[in-house]
């Protein structure tokens, strides 16, 4: 992982990643021909760049620390922060904007990484589960998860702290009904929900939606 | 997902041109909810994505008594959620938007998107194409068709409009503003959408460069009018059936109504039995429930989804009681 990271960053001009994908460059380059061949006289008006599909150089604001990354346009954020940041809080569940293990924070709002192109998430503030904690200090959501055991295998974990996160941000003071609806993006097949539940009443009853410990 | 070229021009013109120098190989990207799960599973695989979201005069959404609502095919629906006017005028429009109930697909989803989604038939979504024929054979007919159409569905089409809002944009008269390589123009949004007859026929009638930018709603005018949706489940998923009405009322009766059901037919589907049944009618519990039955008079269950043609009449029913003020 680091290794690859590295060569992202550096924006080599063969990364592991371009060798493995090797068996396709031909299907990309044909397709970069027809592309570009496409335009013709019609496009000869329009002023604006038209970018990939080869890797193109993008910057994502994460948690605070703003990263450089030679991307194609097809990289969803969520395959940005998994395999190129080596940020793997955000899960691939479905990868089809159904389940929300891949909810990260997008301008104050939950969004699904798997279904936002990166090179659109450029210029946003984007907040990820591992932003969450200041050192070794959990978010009130992080302890109030552990403290009404609202997780069994843990792969919805992440997803569903950040939805829950994003959703008392904007509800400090939800009912129990406004709970189930606000987090109705996110699934856990486990079925914890009583205790996700439970710890979004207790980080809001606590009125420590943004520091401290429940 | 097939490699593409991508762009974000910032006017409706360049947008259009740029989607007609790629002909049918391009796509539109707004909210990318449907698009990229779309691309992932290659049952599009476009060389260039067109992004419109930078286009700002597709954002917005503008209100005037006379002319009624117009919201630009980027309003996202949680914009249409926070908007007051809607919720309390448009009020089957707000709650369609509600029964999205994913708050991440309302802050990326727009409303030109929900209209635009593709069909969520799973014959479809695994590349067997619209009409899902094999070796001549419908898979639908033969396979598992438990969410498939109920009406609407002499075939070879038998897959349901994805739509949220589309019933109930129908039930209140809305109409569409395209712009294409020729420039504007205007749809009623019940003629937008089509049962395709052919094999590659589209099921809405948007030529590949051509977008949608906005939604005129008429005024509401008292309207009375309401959206009902019968689910499987509370979170994130389409509904089983749907009924959007809107009622014109001359004191305590029905003057003209507009019936139109989602989710059971490849369009939304007007129900006119249940329109000329209400007119004259005061609401009540009974009258409620003989609208439904009207609504799904030559509903021809397939062999797994006879179900649905009581929820039908049941999202009818409810829809008409909410609409006049009735808890359901």
């Amino acid at each position: 992982m680091g290794k690859e990271k590295k060569v992202d960053k550096g924006g080599s001009n063969l990364s592991r990643r371009d060798f493995l994908r090797g068996s396709t460059a031909g299907a990309l380059s044909t397709g970069l021909l027809s592309g570009r061949a496409m335009g013709g006289a019609a496009e000869a008006a329009v002023d604006v760049q038209i970018l990939g599909p080869e890797p193109l150089p993008m910057m994502l604001r994460i948690n605070g620390k703003t990263h450089r990354m030679k991307l194609e346009p097809r990289v969803t954020l969520l395959d940005a922060l998994r395999n190129h940041l080596d940020l793997t809080g955000a899960k691939k569940v479905c990868d089809r904007a159904t389940c929300g293990a891949c909810t990260v924070i997008l301008n104050g709002k939950p969004a699904y990484a798997c279904t936002v192109l990166a090179i659109e998430a450029q210029g946003k503030e984007i907040q990820t589960i591992e932003g969450l904690a200041s050192g070794e200090e959990l978010h009130p959501m992080q302890a109030a998860f552990i403290e009404n055991d609202a997780q069994q295998c843990g792969f919805c974990t992440p997803g569903f702290v950040m939805a829950c996160k994003a959703f008392l941000d904007q509800n400090p003071n939800p009912s129990r009904e406004d709970i189930e609806k606000g987090l109705g993006g996110n699934l856990c097949r486990c079925g914890t929900y009583v205790g996700i539940r439970q710890a979004v009443l207790d980080v809001a009853r606590a009125g420590k939606g943004g520091e401290g410990n429940a | 997902m097939q490699a593409f070229e991508y762009v974000s021009p910032a006017t409706k013109q360049d947008a259009v041109k740029l989607l007609a120098g790629a002909g049918a190989e391009s796509a539109v990207l707004a909210g990318g909810t449907d698009l990229l799960s779309l691309m992932k599973d290659y049952v599009i695989a476009p060389k260039r994505v067109v992004n419109i979201k930078s286009i700002k005069e597709l954002q917005g959404i503008r209100y005037d008594s006379r002319r009624g609502l117009k919201l630009g095919v980027l309003t996202t629906l949680d914009q249409l959620l926070a908007d007051k006017k809607i919720k309390q005028e448009y009020s089957s429009l707000w709650q369609a938007a509600q029964g999205v109930r994913s708050p991440q697909i309302q802050n990326m989803g727009t409303v030109g998107g929900d209209l635009c989604q593709r069909p969520r038939c799973w014959y479809y979504r695994n590349g067997y194409g619209l009409l899902a024929m094999q070796n001549g054979k419908s898979m639908v007919l033969e396979g598992d068709n438990r969410y498939h159409a109920i009406l609407g569905n002499t075939g070879p089409a038998y897959f349901v409009n994805a739509s949220s809002l589309a019933p109930a944009l129908i039930a209140l008269g809305s109409r569409l503003k395209i712009f294409g390589p020729d420039g504007a123009r205007e749809v009623d949004l019940q003629d937008f959408y089509l049962i395709p007859t052919k094999q590659g026929e589209r099921e809405y009638k948007l030529a590949a460069a051509e977008i949608v930018t906005d939604i005129l709603v008429p005024p509401a005018s008292r309207r009375n009018n309401a959206t009902y949706e019968v689910r499987q489940k509370e979170a994130l998923d389409w509904p089983l059936a749907a009924a959007a009405v809107a009622l014109q009322m001359d004191g305590s009766r029905v003057k003209t109504a507009r019936v139109v059901l989602g989710h059971v037919a490849p369009i939304p589907w007007r129900a006119p039995q249940a329109e000329k049944f209400l007119a004259g009618k005061t609401i009540g519990e009974d009258v409620a429930e003989r609208a439904g039955e009207a609504a799904v008079t030559g509903a021809r269950p397939l062999s797994g989804n006879k179900y649905k043609i009581r929820l039908a009449r049941v999202a009818v029913k409810r829809a008409i009681l909410r609409a006049t003020g009735t808890e359901v």
